[in-house]
């Protein structure tokens, strides 16, 4: 007969074991496809000519173009963020206070468009609102204009369609965290007195912060990485850093260059992720309780 | 709790804000297809405590929630003292509300949820801290203002809840379950310090319990509600001693319910026992006698005159700590079963399992109610 204590550590192995097996092959995903091209990323952007070189960060310096770009997407997507927010917020407290059967229709229409790729909502953006576009046609129907107003291949497209496609990201957690504020709070603050704006001031919007901060944080980095809405929108005129990044690779064929672009804004990322975390846990951001 | 006692027994406290009637008159509230209170009036006097007592689904609840605003009935009107405030949202009707999960702000401190009142009528800002510190010493937990609610335990909440609901005088206090979370040593200490509390209040209190035990200890009346109606609304003493129906007599108490049949003015049949009651037969030809386990007594060997007497056979004895639960097969008849104090003397009287056994039941003690008709 064995010890006790023997068998006892012996279970604990096999346990452990077993997790181990059990995470292998999702461990294995993320090593290939996101461990080793970042490395990859990273080697590149400190590689020029075959040897090492921070030339390719020397030219986050050297060249306004670079700064200038970082500068217009951090606005961009700070902009985008704050009118996701306002947008955003009444149609998740809607969804969340409502009663069942129709916060399942509000939420239903947020989750809608995401069946429609980004690539045709684009294209849908610029039908609209080209220069013979619909909605120009109507303002000068109406006689509210005189000539087409500059509508997209400008930063106002950009932010829009951005905008579109972003909403969603802030709508869900903001309903996740409003939905599991108790009623009882909101009952218990009125019947102490308090009318519906200062329950809501005091009680629900507190409440609701942590949905805030995984929203603007999600939307935030969504918008600051990306591509094709910026690209069709923008008309080459709003230059954000992801076409910096493909400018470099299609044009100049600068892998490094890219690459470096590619790692100063992952460390931004980073430090807002690490940052927010200290207000909101990392998975409650990413929408795990 | 260590300090209990220091400040009991003075009548009219700091926090005294008188109290006010509560009148509900022909409430009913519907839900779709389904009534969840029908028809119910109720006058609760100024100072009362009032408890409103009945199993789940009941429409306590509701009643409390037409009471409190956050519902409003279907029909009727509901009146604190001569206003009808039927219509008034919650945050105008100046009561003070516990609710059964304390709903305290997790975001705000002791003394922020306590202050939350204050504030959000705008009382002066400068009488906050002296207030706030009243209520929580009132129920004994001076010295918590900065702790956070998730360090509180749950009879800490509780009280936090409380100190909250009675900061701002309320002539009014509902309270829904609020020891329904407390385990049952803190739950029996919280009710005698509500008792004590609404002396000191001078408060009108009306309390949503399922615990039957819980409204008799503490009501000075108890509305007994049965699905959306009143059953009975009395003194905790006349619904023990005298249930209006077999459901009052069920639900207060722990009551074997047997048919019986009329035999003359004042007295049933038992099969062949005849049982006499101290009070006038109700009206119908179904009678049920309720018999309550801690009303009936184990005849010794001396059987004394006046008593009614029910014979039958011992089939269980049920050790329970402070008493014995004896069941027992009348003769030809059904099984009830009485409750026996477990000191030595009311254990020798209880013959072993399978022996005859007689029951005395005092004629006062012998309650008969109708049968139901549905």
């Amino acid at each position: 007969m064995t010890h006790p204590g023997t068998d006892l550590r012996r279970h604990e192995r096999r346990e452990a074991l077993l997790v181990l097996a059990l995470l292998f092959p999702a461990l294995a995903v993320v090593t290939v496809l996101l461990v080793v091209p970042l490395a990859w990323l990273a080697v590149q952007s400190v590689t020029a000519d075959g040897a090492f070189s921070l030339e390719h960060y020397r030219r986050f310096l050297a060249e306004d173009i670079y700064w200038r770009s970082f500068l217009l997407t951090f606005r961009i997507a700070l902009i985008v963020t704050v009118l996701a927010l306002g947008l955003g917020y009444p149609v998740a407290y809607a969804a969340a206070t409502l009663p069942r059967r129709w916060s399942v229709v509000v939420l239903g229409l947020v989750i809608l468009p995401f069946w429609t790729s980004v690539l045709v909502r684009a294209y849908a953006w610029m039908v609209l609102l080209q220069r013979r576009g619909l909605v120009n046609a109507a303002l000068q129907g109406l006689g509210l204009t005189d000539q087409p107003i500059a509508l997209i291949n400008n930063e106002f497209g950009t932010v829009l369609a951005t905008l579109h496609i972003l909403v969603p990201f802030m709508v869900l957690p903001l309903y996740a965290t409003m939905q599991r504020i108790p009623r009882d709070l909101l009952l218990a603050g009125a019947s102490l007195g308090g009318g519906p704006a200062h329950v809501f001031f005091r009680v629900f919007l507190p409440l609701s912060m942590p949905g805030v901060v995984a929203g603007t944080v999600l939307v935030f980095v969504l918008a600051l990485g990306f591509y094709i809405t910026p690209e069709l929108l923008g008309g080459g005129r709003t230059f954000m850093v992801s076409m910096l990044v493909s400018r470099n690779v299609e044009i100049y064929n600068q892998w490094g260059a890219a690459s470096a672009i590619g790692v100063v804004l992952l460390l931004c990322v980073a430090a807002l992720f690490w940052l927010a975390s200290r207000v909101v846990p990392v998975e409650r951001i990413m929408g795990a309780r | 709790m260590a300090a209990a006692g220091s400040n009991s027994g003075v009548n009219g406290g700091p926090l005294s804000g008188g109290s006010i009637g509560v009148s509900i008159r022909n409430a009913t509230r519907r839900y779709g297809a389904f009534t969840a209170l029908d028809d119910v009036s109720l006058d609760v006097a100024p100072g009362e405590f009032l408890s409103l007592l009945g199993p789940s689904g009941s429409g306590k609840t509701t009643l409390l929630g037409i009471l409190g605003g956050f519902t409003v009935p279907s029909s009727g009107s509901v009146h604190f003292g001569e206003a009808d405030v039927t219509f008034v949202p919650p945050h105008k009707r100046g009561i003070g509300v516990v609710f059964q999960n304390y709903a305290l702000f997790p975001h705000l401190s002791v003394a922020e949820n306590v202050a939350f009142p204050l504030r959000a009528r705008r009382e002066p800002k400068g009488t906050w801290g002296r207030r706030v510190a009243e209520a929580l010493a009132m129920v004994e937990l001076a010295g918590y203002e900065d702790r956070a609610i998730s360090q509180l335990s749950g009879g800490q909440r509780q009280r936090v809840a409380l100190a909250r609901a009675i900061v701002f005088r309320p002539r009014l206090i509902l309270m829904d379950e609020p020891l329904s979370a407390l385990d049952k040593q803190l739950r029996e200490s919280m009710q005698i310090e509500l008792r004590r509390l609404h002396r000191q209040l001078e408060a009108t209190i009306i309390y949503v319990t399922h615990d039957q035990r819980e409204a008799l200890t503490m009501s000075d009346r108890i509305a007994i509600l049965r699905g959306g109606r009143l059953a009975q609304v009395d003194t905790p003493e006349r619904l023990h001693d005298r249930p209006a129906s077999a459901f009052v007599a069920s639900f207060i108490g722990e009551s074997t319910l047997v048919p019986v049949t009329r035999s003359g003015p004042d007295s049933v049949a038992l099969g062949a026992a005849t049982l006499r009651s101290a009070r006038p037969l109700p009206e119908g030809a179904a009678l049920l006698l309720a018999l309550q386990t801690e009303k009936l007594i184990a005849a010794g060997d001396s059987v004394p005159d006046g008593y009614n007497r029910l014979t039958g056979r011992v089939t269980d004895i049920v050790y329970q700590g402070e008493s014995l639960k004896v069941f027992l097969a009348l003769d030809g008849g059904p099984e009830i079963s009485l409750r026996q104090p477990a000191h030595h003397a009311g254990r020798r009287a209880i013959p072993p399992t399978g022996a005859p056994l007689t029951a005395l039941i005092h004629p006062q003690d012998t309650i008969i109610v109708p049968a139901e008709s549905a």
